[in-house]
C-alpha cells in the first residue's frame, strides 16, 4: 500500500502512524524532517516550501513504487508539507512498515534521499533579521 | 517556411526571482531542442552562466535532457537545485 500526500496543512503524524499498522509487519521505520532553527550559522525564523505540484506528485509516486519494488514493504506512507512552516514542525514524514527491519530502514532511507534529490520541491529560509535565501541541496 | 511551435515555460524558486515571473510562452522553430530553448532563455541574462549550469529541466513533468525535441504545447519547467525534505 502506498499513501502519498503533498499538503498545505499541518502533517497529522498520529493518523499517518496508524496507517502503518499491519499485523504482518514487525518493523516500522519513520523519518520525520522538522524545520530547524539554524542553518549555516544563521538563525532561521521559518521556512517556505514551494513545489511544482504535478511533477512532484508524479516523481514521488515513481520513487515510492521503486521503493516498493526493491524492498517490498507492506506499507509506505509519505506526507510533504508545503507553504510556510514554523520552527519545530514537520515538513516531511515518511513511514515504512515491513516484515523485518532491514527492509524498513533501507526503504525509509531511500525515500528521504530520493525526495531530497529528485522531487521538485524548494525551500526558502527566512532568517531572524528578515533576510531570505533559497536553499540548494547538494548533488547526490 | 518552417513552422513555429509554442511552449509554456515555468520558472520556480530562485529562477522566478531572477526572471521576475513564474511563467511565459516561448516561440521556437519546429524541431527545436530543449538545449535551444535554454540558450534563448539565458541569452543576455547577467547571472545566466552560473545559474544555468546548476539547472535541471522538466518537459511535461518528466526530467529531460538537452537533446529532447520539443513539441507545440509542451510544458517546460526550469528547476533550480532542489531542496525538498
Amino acid at each position: 500500500m502506498l499513501w502519498l500526500q503533498i499538503t498545505e496543512q499541518r502533517i497529522a503524524t498520529g493518523a499517518l502512524y496508524q496507517a502503518l499498522e499491519d499485523a504482518a509487519c514487525g518493523a516500522v521505520a519513520i523519518f520525520e524532517g522538522r524545520v530547524r532553527d539554524h542553518h549555516g550559522g544563521r538563525k532561521v525564523r521559518d521556512l517556505d516550501y514551494e513545489c511544482y505540484r504535478p511533477m512532484a506528485e508524479k516523481i514521488l509516486a515513481k520513487v515510492a513504487r521503486e521503493a516498493g519494488a526493491r524492498w517490498e514493504p507492506a506499507k509506505i506512507v509519505v506526507a510533504h508539507r508545503i507553504g510556510r512552516i514554523p520552527i519545530g514542525e514537520a515538513a516531511v514524514w515518511i513511514g515504512v512498515a515491513a516484515a523485518h527491519r532491514e527492509e524498513a530502514f533501507a526503504a525509509c532511507r531511500f525515500l528521504i534521499e530520493e525526495i531530497k534529490h529528485s522531487v521538485p520541491i524548494w525551500k526558502r529560509e527566512t532568517y531572524v533579521d528578515g533576510s531570505q535565501a533559497w536553499v540548494a541541496c547538494l548533488p547526490a | 517556411m518552417r513552422s513555429e511551435i509554442r511552449v509554456r515555460v515555468l520558472f520556480f524558486a530562485s529562477l522566478r526571482d531572477l526572471f521576475g515571473r513564474g511563467e511565459d510562452v516561448w516561440s521556437l522553430p519546429e524541431g527545436a531542442t530543449l538545449g535551444r530553448l535554454k540558450e534563448e532563455i539565458f541569452r543576455g541574462c547577467k547571472a545566466g552562466d552560473e545559474v544555468s549550469k546548476c539547472l535541471r529541466f522538466g518537459v511535461n513533468q518528466d526530467f529531460a535532457s538537452m537533446e529532447t525535441l520539443l513539441q507545440d504545447g509542451d510544458e517546460v519547467a526550469l528547476l533550480p537545485p532542489l531542496s525538498g525534505g
